[in-house]
This record gives structure tokens, sequence and C-alpha cells, in this order.
């Protein structure tokens, strides 16, 4: 690390990351070969058949049905189970297929590395493996978004009011109610006219919605804005300057507590009023402001790391841990671990 | 020094924080917590409800903050289990269910397994709408929650009972990202239920917005990975004694290493640069 290491040089510092990549590839490519291997995921099959009934009010039910039930229905879904749960079938059983290796989740947690190490490498600069997670992630939850508004939103709120025997027949067999509801019809027009801002000669009319939107919202949070962060905030620094416990003796730090809410608070607002000269004791108190609200940024900015280092290690936690296999906190791949928690997995 | 290439500071930071995570997984070793005032409020507040209570639990986060929140839910269901709560779990950003039913899985089915689903816990599933939904709950619960999350209708759980509206919780707690959050509880269903307590579980970017409402409007609040790691603390203490903590209730506690190497690192660097500032500052004035 030395001064020498700046942007003239900067051919010279790419060759040293792509080198120092290489090295981790080939580091990861020795650790796949190594012991029991990396980066798997292993599942259990298990099978439930479910048969549905009808009550008097048409509403649907299923449950668990024994083998044969007419019309019964058999679902079978894939429980994740642990490298030592593998190893102790495998023991128990050589070459069993209980549980057995998820290609499709293996292949899921090595792109899922893919992506984490792509995104690491943007501190070294921005490159297309960076560029590519980026646009899959936008596109994944840009999608994602568009399925839960889809089935969240305009199918039981809109679409359930407007034509309710057919989502019911459709999608929502338990839906309640089932009459038109004509109300339905002004979010209806409200959202096609929403839409309208998308042509260039329907934009005025797109307008109407967002006046709507914004005055709703406007109201909504005036409201509780002065209730809950003017009101009650005002009430929270209504404290007493000298304060006693619940036996009545003097507390002295519950004091020096409040004294310093109480001054922090008017030395602040001091700062902020800006129609009086800041001279003389309101300027000291608006300088008093300023370190009140520098430990504030301050705390802000330490909280802020603390929770992007959490993020941090918790991507390496995932490295470490799922894909590379090079430590164990939770005990996974230990058979003897394993042994009785397989009992408690459902 | 002032041309340092900034990703020596970067490279710095990743062994900061991987080699603890290494030095813990070999190890299994972890700082002890002492809990500060609003975690311990937390553990409180839950610790006061009587058996049977029903607690209802927000889950407003999603997989990008999971390394600081997942903990904390964890955690407090786990509290919630032991003492015999009953949570109803609802969310108010769309991948909320989804850490929900990962965090029943991981605590409820497999430590818990007498437990009923629709008895004892429930999850209720998302709501889009933001504050609109919260606003809504607190006069009808049911208008914004008709059915749970496999579509049962909310008058068929026996775990909804007499529950009207958000008020008739004697607590509430939220897990929270950022917007809709920990703020919007406090703003929409803390305020207009006097009687309420309500408890957050926050990220380090949104915990100075929200320290703020500590303790009037907040009876309690976990702020990020270090308060998930002191309440981790207590209610482990008060669940396994002097018995060892299985490793997924000790997450938070585990992160809390890469955080004190990540700081110390931190630290360094702005006293060093500032140092540098003040050196390179009295050489300019003392040139001629």
């Amino acid at each position: 690390m030395s001064d020498a290491i700046t942007d003239q040089t900067a051919p010279a510092q790419g060759r040293w990351w792509i080198g120092l990549f290489l090295v981790i590839a080939v580091l990861v490519a020795i650790r796949a070969g190594m012991g029991e291997g990396m980066g798997r995921v292993y599942v259990q099959t298990e099978t439930t058949r479910y048969a549905s009934t009808t009550n008097e009010q048409g509403r649907v039910a299923w449950s668990a049905a024994a083998d044969g039930t007419a019309g019964a229905v058999t679902i079978e879904r894939d429980l994740f189970r642990t490298a030592g749960q593998f190893r102790a079938a495998e023991s128990a059983a050589p070459g069993q297929q209980a549980i057995r290796v998820s290609w499709d989740r293996t292949i899921g947690l090595w792109l899922a590395a893919f992506f984490t190490l792509a995104v690491f490498s943007f501190l070294a600069g921005d490159n297309p493996a960076y560029k590519l997670t980026e646009s899959i992630v936008i596109g994944v939850s840009a999608g994602y978004w568009m399925v839960v508004a889809f089935w969240e939103t305009l199918v039981p709120k809109l679409l359930a009011n407007l034509a309710p025997d057919m989502v019911k027949a459709w999608c929502m067999p338990n839906l309640e109610g089932g009459a038109f509801n004509p109300i339905a019809l002004i979010p209806l027009g409200l959202g096609i006219m929403l839409l309208s801002q998308l042509t260039p000669l329907g934009r005025h009319v797109g307008r109407w919605p967002l006046a709507f939107v914004i005055g709703t919202f406007a109201g909504l949070k005036m409201v509780s804005h002065v209730e809950s962060d003017i009101i009650e905030q005002v009430r929270a620094t209504m404290l007493p300057l000298v304060a006693f416990e619940d036996d009545g003796s003097f507390a002295a730090w519950a004091s020096i507590r409040n004294v310093l809410i109480i001054v922090g608070v008017l030395c602040t607002l001091a700062y902020f009023v800006f129609s009086v000269e800041h001279k003389g004791a309101v300027g000291r108190a608006a300088r008093v402001g300023v370190w009140f609200l520098m430990i504030t940024f301050g705390s802000a900015f330490g909280f802020t790391v603390m929770g992007r280092i959490a993020l941090l290690a918790a991507r390496f936690e995932f490295l470490f841990i799922d894909w590379l296999w090079l430590i164990d906190p939770k005990g996974e791949r230990a058979m003897a671990v394993v042994a009785a928690a397989t009992q408690l997995v459902p | 020094m002032s041309g340092l290439d900034r990703r020596w500071i970067y490279l710095a930071m990743m062994l900061a924080v991987a080699l603890p995570i290494l030095w813990n997984g070999v190890t299994g070793k972890t700082f002890p917590e002492s809990p500060t005032p609003p975690s311990q409020a937390c553990f409180d507040a839950i610790e006061a409800l009587p058996e049977g209570s029903r607690v209802l639990v927000s889950f407003d986060y999603d997989p990008a903050s999971e390394g600081e929140l997942a903990p904390m839910a964890t955690s407090f269901m786990r509290h919630l289990m032991h003492k015999r709560l009953k949570p109803v779990v609802i969310a108010l950003w769309p991948l909320g269910p989804t850490k929900a039913e990962e965090t029943i899985a991981s605590v409820i089915k497999t430590d818990f397994p007498d437990r009923v689903n629709g008895k004892d816990f429930v999850n209720l599933g998302f709501q889009t709408g933001n504050e609109g939904v919260l606003k809504v709950i607190g006069t009808d619960f049911r208008k914004q929650f008709p059915v749970d999350r496999s579509g049962t209708p909310v008058d068929r759980l026996p775990i909804m009972d007499g529950i009207t509206k958000a008020g008739d919780f004697p607590l509430v707690i939220t897990i929270s990202a950022g917007y809709p959050g920990g703020k919007e509880w406090v703003q929409y269903v803390s305020s207009s239920n006097p009687g309420l307590v309500l408890l957050a579980g926050v990220t380090g970017v949104q915990a100075s917005q929200v320290y703020s409402y500590y303790p009037g409007q907040l009876r309690g609040m976990l702020a990020a990975i270090k308060g998930a790691a002191e309440y981790e603390a207590l209610v482990s203490a008060a669940i396994d004694g002097d018995r060892v903590t299985a490793p997924k209730y000790t997450e938070a506690r585990r992160r809390m290493a890469p955080q004190l190497f990540g700081h110390l690192l931190l630290i360094a660097l702005i006293v060093l640069g500032n140092a540098m500032y003040f050196a390179q500052k009295r050489c300019k004035a003392v040139a001629p």
C-alpha cells in the first residue's frame, strides 16, 4: 500500500485485479475438488394427496386424503435437507434416493454466488458482469412487482368487485360476497385515466387521478404528521429538569438526560431561526445546536455503517457457509448433529 | 497518501469483515452482549404479556435487508413461541410473507411442532397500500386481511376471534427495513391507539429516524444488528440458561465480530485521514 498506486498506473492495477480474480478462481476450483466438495443443495421429496370438499356456503376446503380417495390430487414438494442429513442417509443406506442433490437449486446457488461476486467486482471498476447482474436484479424486481400487483390488487380488489362470479370460478373459490360493486368502477376509471399519461394526447386526462392520489395522501399524511411528529414529539420534550426515582430519591442520570434533551431541542431550533441574526445569545445557542446536529449526523452515519457491514457479513456468510463450505457454524454438514435435527424437520 | 487507490480500502474492509467470520466459524465463539434500554424494553414488553395473548407481527422487509433483520425476526418468533403467545403475521412489503414463512419454518415448525396453524399462529400475507393499509386496519382489520395466506377466511380462524381492529392486539411488532415500516406504524397505528404497545426492529439506516419515537410512541426498539444481538442474548439467556444455544439462534451475535473489526478499521481510517489533512495543512502553512 503506497502513494505510488495512483490513477496514472491504472493499466497495471487492472492487470493486478485480473490476476487476483484468477487466483480466486483457481482457489475455488481447488476447493471444489477437495474433500466433501462444495455448493450443493439437497432435497427430499414429500408426496401428499389432497381432496377438496364444498360446504353449504359454497366454500371449498382442501385437506389431506388417504390413498385411493376419489378425485384426490397428488402434490409433490421438495423439502430442503442438509449435507449432513444426506451423508447420514447414505451411511445408513448407500445409494439411497430419498435425499438427493437438487440440480436446479444447486445451479441457483452457484448463480447466487456468481451474482454476489459480480456485484463485489464493481469495487474494482465497472464491468460487464456487474452490468449483467444489475440488469437482472432490476428486471426480476419489476417482474415480481407486476405479478404481485396483479394478484394482490387487481384481481381481489378490482376484478372481484366487478365480476365476482368469474373470479370465483377462475381463481378465488373462497371469495365471499359475490355481488357486483359499482363503486369499483371509480378506481377502474381512474386507473384507465392514469394510463393515458403514456399517450401524448391524453396527458391532461392523467392529471386528474394524480391529483386524487396526491390530495388523498396529503390529507392522510398531514393528520398523522401533526399528531405523531409534532404534538407527540413536543409532549416528549416536556420533561422535568430535576427528575426523581419512584422512591423519591434524586435521579441524577435521568435529570442530566432530560436537561440534555431540552437544551438540544432548543439550541437546534435556534439554529433554524433565520429571522433573527445569529449573534449574542441566539448565536451561541445556534452554535451549540450545530454541535447537536453534527452528533446526530454522526450517529446516523455510524448506524448506516453498521447496517452496511451487517449486509456485507451476511453475503460473506453465504459465500463461506452455503457455497464454499469453508465453515459450518450451524453444524449442517456434521452427521452427528444432524441425526437429531432430522427428526424435527417437517 | 492522498493518491491512495480506494480499492485498497475496500480490500482492507473485506478482510476486516471476512476474517472474523472465518474465525467465528472455526472457534464458534461470540462476543458477550449487554442489553441497552431499548432492547431490554422489547424483551420486557413481551415478557409482560399473559400466556395466550395475540401479537400482531409485521414483516416489513425483503431479502435485501435480511442480514440485519432476519435474526431479529427469528428471536422475536422464538420468544413469542416460548411464552406461548400467538403471532398474527402480516406484511406491508411484497416479499414479507416469504420471509415470514421462512421464519415460521425455521422456528415454529422445527422447534415448536405442537403449535397449530390458524390457532396458535397464522400468516395473513401481504396487502398493498402502504400507510393506507395501516389506516384501514386501525378501524377494520378484516377489511384489509379477509383471508390468510392459504385462502382460508379469517372468520374461520380461532386465532382471529374477537379481533376487529389493530388496537385489539395488546402488542404490535414491526420488523422494518424502510418505507412503509417503523415510522408509518408509529404515525398511523401507535398514535391513534394510545394503549397499544409498539415494538420495532429496524435497520441501521432507519434507526436514527425512529429513535426519536422511543420510549413514548415506541415502547422498545432493536436498532440494527447490534440491537438484534442484544435481544438475541436476552432471549437465549431466558430460554437456554446454561445450555448451549442452537446455532440458528446465535446469528446476530456471530455478526458482531465483523462489526467490531469493520468499525475499528473505519475509525482508524477517519483518524488517519484527519491527521494527514491537518499535517498537510501545517506543511503548506510553514512552506514559503
